[in-house]
């Protein structure tokens, strides 16, 4: 049966809302902590937070806890049967002691945990530790780490023909540099966990993760257990992106010991500063860049070193920059490029997965770059974005050809028209002609985004489907659910497959013992890999099921149709029985009525040394345009309209498209506006500590940074044959047209100088930024004024 | 009085009983242990609303109206004899309120965490009595065309869907029905009806005492008795303290349910704001008699915070950044004391003394603020803030001016952000004053404004900003006043 082709009646493809829609607003939707006042006995754990971003533990003295009413006890490095570690790198060590591991890597790292009957005990446990340390020097910016030469991992080159030919042949060359910042996930729920052990003696843990069985393994190899001694389950998360695929291991992990060693269900929950302080972030950049055009204003080399801040530990850090290198072409063909990546080690938390796993971080990059360079082109910066396209049969720096690069043109040449940016670019001139302390900018931005784990053998998946006689369905697959609507989709992929309604088919909560060795839910590749696999189980039973009714209907099994909880012979709608009939009948034959569905993304290969290969199955591809206005007093703006288009193939379910779509917008204008991670880098008694370490301090998007006219569209007649019923990947790639935004907010702080300069904006691209930025032209104005004089 | 360690409360239209109340229990937590698991803590400071609640309160004309507050910051002893609705109490899986009923189809919740507390905003704006289609402002971009207030949700963050399915179900609500309909909405029913009053409370636990009195003379007898108590108002400042930094007091009295603090009076020499009212109160009950203020309120962190908030809690925490104090020292606001001794009123100008300091007396409390009439003519409120709304601000800078002809007869400038205590502009306002209000007088008087207080680098803004952001304020109000002349004479 194929991957990619709808029957011409089925649920893929309807706009129906989330499936727990109705949960979520009359407050029943359950998540990991709503669980524990369902427990008796249960105990709270407080972390010990270490006060120095650099330090040796010296002494720890926890005998004053248990004096504390209410402590239950302390966990510390001597508590650990198994291994002591709560990562994959063996970097991580989860607690300490005096006999090590005592090095204390960050501002805020947990050294141990106190078990309480109350939080209130708990934390009053954790103060009366005593923690004695010395404090050692700490480096906190990526320049601090560039100059003592601390590096973590490996160092990898992306690299396609002569980057010094390319520059003896450009007309035009140009260098810079460019930082910015990470950003906090600020997923509304904290990470938390509940581990207890069950009635069958073996460990059980809810855990808000978007990796369960990553959880899995790290609380066995902890506990010193077998990964089939431990069972995870995630219902849902209240947010992830990328936060919780692999910060809640240690958390698990902490209450799992717990459990183990009192016998009581243990809570973990993460209060807002405790998340903030103790778990990683989107990679803060530098980038050094030297980029070379040809007469035209063509790209024709570029050579470029990326250092991202990783923190104190790997964690995630080498796939997240092979990421970046993998997306700093964008949406442009590179003859000549050379890209050094690096990641810097730092005595900060350790920088994890963030929606776009880098790729965001590289795209910028090269849109500064264009951005600041277009007015040296004497170009629109739309037209050199535009020029710069690759074509089809071109292929990227690492050697993949650009798959449907047809439509870059396309969605492009969509968009201007459908905003009307002509036009409006016209208007913005006249305005900004008429207002001198107000101007407008407006920009246009590509999207071009590589889908599939980097990391090959994570591109699989399992599902496990299962009918019951009544003809009820129940699914289970490998996927977690954050509120991208995967479980949606699964529900619609499923009754598509078996000609059933949404509603005879019900998901159950991903664990680790219905579906083993899953991959996280990430890398945008859920729907992808297990809408395969559940398309797979569903095929299987189907297959068997159609033999079963082509006997009761008298014809070949392949003219059977399953179509809305009817089956029928092919032509003969009339002539058909319900598909609780068949699977009555079925049974009473003796057939298998659950399969175990299995799907492997096919022709993927990548060699990470070489930084060459096809590491993803296609391109998703999308552009927005923005529209801002900014104050010429205050440097503040209000985004007044935005644009967008993308293209998520033929959606499965729209309406969670959209929301994909727009929510990373939102998300990704808050990572290059407003978002903005201080941590103290004086000298002084606090140095590593985050100062934004609060909602109050740390801004998201409201609904005021919402844009003022918002108009969102999916590329129509889209249909990708590689997936499952013709469907593209969608959680990450919107949040990159939010680059839109930072490009207008460029155009309008030039607008205040001369034209013809290029226009530097930091980011984020705060109210104080954009003053700045307008600041510097209106000096160079006024410098032009008093020249002319 | 409630007994000493239990309390009677209405969640969801039962009668509960809470037993063993801790003096710094909050609502939220409260809630989450009896099962009311919808109400979320993200924050615990009152900045995402995952915790929101409506609450019955009393309106100006006997009946009771439904608003939404943070649980987090809501400590139980202030909740004795309240009644609370949750999420939970608005509608079931199958029975969707209104509210939840337009979220859930139009997507307005992803992950969900944040959705009971949007749905608990927008139905206390759904149930806003002053709201209707007549009410519809005209040209403003957060009002919907049945009238729905987008302010309303200004203090609940969703990270998931970018806000505009949120926004698209707020704009399809109706009406809720009529009063005299058969009770198919019992909350729109509860309106009609007698709102619960502020019951006189005291818990005694070993971790503290709580107090409610009835009266300001009890109140004030609390206070000579317990010279150290923490005075608790609306409680937006004090629940962030409890919950983040984790303070704790050994007596607690809460102040805002007292009848003298809570009215709202005008003579001809004066406008007076009981230091009780919340600013919701005062911000419907003024209207634009004090314009200043009407361009103020929505700046004031959100609809949630302001409904609890207090004008005697904002000066009483004395904070550098406090919001109101640079609008108050533009109007040139008195703050009324009130203490064994009888009153007194210090022009605020002279109330602060030094960081979170002021001249209130040990035994004192704030009874009112006093704007003095009559008021100036011209006005402007500049909050300088990462985000629009809903932030603290790096620099808030209130302008009162008064010309005669050309010239600056009295000119007000409140400053917050740039020192220990909000102060006022003297030098800026010394130098314009008497002289004509014209761009080159106001380009040199910005200048000095820009050098006055000591501000900051912090990880809200550099000092430089800072100090570039007073200069600028005042072009801005300069460039405004003219424009809107201009505009006028036009």
């Amino acid at each position: 049966m194929s991957l990619f082709e709808r029957p011409p009646l089925g649920a893929v493809g309807d706009p129906v809302p989330h499936e727990s829609a109705d949960l979520h607003v009359t407050g029943h939707a359950l998540y990991t902590d709503d669980l524990g006042v369902r427990l008796h006995n249960l105990l709270h754990a407080w972390p010990l937070q270490a006060p120095h971003a650099h330090a040796r533990l010296l002494k720890l003295d926890t005998s004053p806890v248990l004096s504390v009413p209410g402590v239950v006890r302390v966990l510390t490095a001597a508590d650990v049967p198994g291994v002591n570690d709560a990562g994959v790198k063996h970097d991580e060590p989860l607690l300490f002691g005096e006999n090590g591991p005592n090095e204390v890597m960050f501002y805020g790292q947990a050294v141990c945990w106190v078990l309480a009957d109350s939080t209130e005990a708990a934390r009053l446990g954790a103060e009366a530790i005593r923690a004695e340390y010395e404090v050692l020097p700490a480096l906190l910016t990526i320049a601090e780490a560039i100059a003592e030469d601390s590096f973590q991992g490996s160092q990898p080159t992306l690299r396609r023909g002569d980057v010094a030919l390319g520059f003896g042949e450009a007309a035009h060359v140009f260098e810079g540099e460019f930082e910015f910042g990470g950003q906090e996930h600020f997923y509304l729920e904290t990470n938390a966990a509940l581990a207890y052990t069950d009635e069958s003696g073996q460990m059980f843990i809810q855990s808000s993760t978007q990796h369960p069985t990553e959880t899995q393994e790290i609380v066995a190899h902890v506990l010193g257990l077998t990964s089939s001694q431990v069972t995870v389950q995630c219902l849902r998360m209240g947010g992830g992106f990328g936060g919780k695929e692999m910060q809640p291991h240690g958390f698990a992990a902490i209450a799992a010991l717990g459990a183990t060693l009192t016998g009581r269900p243990v809570r973990v929950r993460l209060n807002r500063t405790q998340d903030l302080t103790m778990t990683g972030k989107r990679h803060p950049f530098h980038a050094r860049w030297k980029v070379g055009f040809d007469e035209s204003g063509r790209l024709h080399a570029l050579q470029a070193t990326l250092s991202s801040d990783g923190g104190w530990s790997l964690d995630l850090s080498e796939p997240v920059l092979a990421r970046a290198l993998c997306h700093i072409d964008n949406a442009y063909y590179l003859p000549h490029v050379e890209v050094l990546g690096r990641i810097c080690k730092t005595n900060k938390t350790s920088q994890t997965a963030f929606r776009g796993f880098g790729g965001p971080q590289g795209m910028l990059v090269i849109e500064d770059i264009l951005g600041r360079c277009a007015p040296l082109l004497g170009l629109e910066a739309a037209d050199l974005r535009q020029r710069n396209f690759y074509a089809p049969g071109e292929a990227t720096p690492y050697g993949q050809p650009v798959r449907h690069a047809e439509r870059l043109q396309l969605v492009w040449q969509t968009l201007l028209q459908q905003s009307d940016f002509a036009a409006r670019q016209a208007e913005i001139q006249a305005f900004n002609a008429a207002h001198p302390h107000t101007k407008r900018g407006l920009a246009i931005t590509p999207v071009k985004f590589g889908i599939s784990f980097n990391f090959t053998a994570y591109n699989q998946a399992g599902a496990l489907v299962h009918i019951y006689k009544d003809g009820s369905v129940l699914i289970n697959h490998g996927g977690t659910e954050m509120g991208q609507g995967l479980h949606t989709k699964m529900i619609q992929v499923a009754a598509t497959a078996l000609g059933v309604p949404l509603r005879c088919v019900r998901l159950a909560p991903t664990r680790t013992d219905k579906v083993p060795n899953t991959s996280a839910t990430a890398a945008s590749s859920g729907a992808d890999l297990n809408g395969g696999a559940i398309k797979n189980a569903c095929d299987q039973i189907k297959e068997r099921l159609a033999a079963v009714a082509a006997g009761s209907l008298g014809v070949h099994p392949d003219d059977v149709r399953f179509e809305n909880g009817r089956v029928y012979p092919l032509g003969h709608p009339d002539q058909g029985l319900d598909f609780a009939q068949l699977v009555h009948d079925a049974y009473h034959l003796r057939t298998q009525l659950w399969a175990a569905g299995y799907y492997r993304t096919p022709g993927l290969h990548w060699d990470r040394v070489a930084m060459q290969g096809e590491p993803f199955k296609y391109f998703s591809y999308g552009a927005s345009v923005s529209e801002v206005e900014v104050d010429g007093f205050t440097g503040a703006y209000r985004l007044l309209r935005a644009d967008l288009l993308h293209d998520v193939g033929d959606s499965l379910s729209p309406l969670i498209d959209i929301g994909q779509v727009e929510g990373g917008f939102v998300q990704g204008a808050g990572w290059l506006t407003l978002e903005e991670l201080r941590w103290d880098t004086t000298q002084g008694p606090h140095r590593g500590r985050l100062a934004t370490q609060s909602a109050s301090t740390y801004k998201l998007p409201s609904f005021s940074e919402m844009p003022e006219i918002f108009n969102v569209a999916l590329l129509e007649q889209a249909t990708e044959d590689g997936v499952v019923y013709g469907s593209k990947a969608v959680g990450e790639p919107p949040l990159m047209l939010a680059i839109s935004v930072r490009e207008a907010l460029r155009q309008a702080a030039a607008a205040f100088g001369p034209s013809g300069r290029p226009q530097l904006l930091a980011s984020p691209a705060t109210p104080e930024a954009v003053f700045w930025a307008l600041e510097e032209a209106r000096q160079e104005r006024a410098e032009v004024v008093a020249a002319d004089d | 009085m409630s007994n000493l360690h239990t309390l009677e409360l209405t969640v969801n239209g039962q009668p509960r009983v809470a037993g063993n109340v801790r003096p710094h229990t909050t609502l939220l937590n409260w809630l989450r242990d009896q099962g009311l698991t919808g109400c979320k803590e993200g924050c615990a400071e009152g900045e995402c609303g995952a915790c929101a609640v409506l609450m019955a309160r009393a309106d100006e004309h006997g009946g009771t109206r439904l608003e939404s507050v943070n649980a987090c910051l809501v400590l139980m002893g202030s909740v004795a004899g309240q009644e609370v609705v949750t999420a939970e109490g608005l509608g079931h899986p199958g029975t969707l309120h209104p509210v939840q009923h337009e979220l859930a189809v139009r997507g307005g919740s992803q992950c969900g965490y944040c959705t009971p507390g949007f749905v608990v905003s927008m139905a206390a704006e759904y149930y806003r009595p002053e709201r209707s289609q007549t009410e519809q402002v005209t040209g403003d971009a957060h009002h919907g065309p049945n009238g729905f207030d987008l302010h309303a949700l200004s203090g609940n963050l969703c990270r998931c869907t970018g806000y505009r399915p949120i926004q698209d179900a707020a704009y399809a609500l109706g009406m809720p029905p009529e009063s005299d309909s058969a009770g198919t909405d019992p909350l729109a029913q509860r309106r009609t009806q007698t709102p619960p009053m502020p019951r006189p409370t005291h818990l005694s636990t070993p971790d503290g005492d709580f107090y409610r009195p009835g009266t300001l003379a009890e109140a004030l007898d609390l206070l000579a008795a317990h010279p150290d108590a923490k005075v608790l108002a609306g409680g937006t400042d004090w629940g962030v303290e409890v919950n983040l930094r984790h303070a704790r007091a050994g007596v607690t009295i809460a102040v805002d349910g007292l009848p003298e603090l809570r009215t709202l009076t005008a003579t001809d020499r004066f406008i007076e704001l009981g230091a009780g009212l919340n600013l919701s109160e005062i911000e419907r009950r003024l209207g634009n008699q004090i314009p200043l203020l009407r361009e103020w309120f929505p700046h004031f962190a959100s609809r949630l915070i302001r409904n609890n908030a207090t004008l005697g809690g904002n000066l009483g925490t004395a904070s550098p950044i406090g919001d109101s104090p640079p609008v108050l020292l533009a109007l040139d606001a008195g703050v009324v004391l009130v203490g064994p001794q009888g009153e007194r009123e210090v022009p605020l100008a002279d109330y602060f003394t030094g960081y979170r300091q002021t001249v209130r007396l040990p035994g004192e409390l704030i009874r009112a603020v006093r704007i003095p009439l009559p008021l100036a003519p011209l006005t402007g409120f500049y909050k300088i803030a990462k985000r629009r709304f809903d932030d603290i601000s790096s620099v808030a800078v209130g302008i009162a001016l008064e010309l005669e002809g050309d010239t600056v007869q009295r000119l007000r400038i409140g400053l917050g952000g740039v020192a220990a205590t909000p102060i006022r502009g003297l030098k800026a306002e010394a130098a314009l004053t008497g002289q004509v209000w014209n761009k080159e007088n106001v380009r040199l008087a910005a200048k000095i404004l820009g050098t006055e207080g000591t501000p900051l680098d912090d990880h809200r803004a550099s000092s430089a900003y800072r100090a570039a952001m007073l200069e600028q304020t005042l072009l801005k109000f300069y460039f405004e006043q003219t424009t809107q002349r201009q505009e006028e004479l036009a």
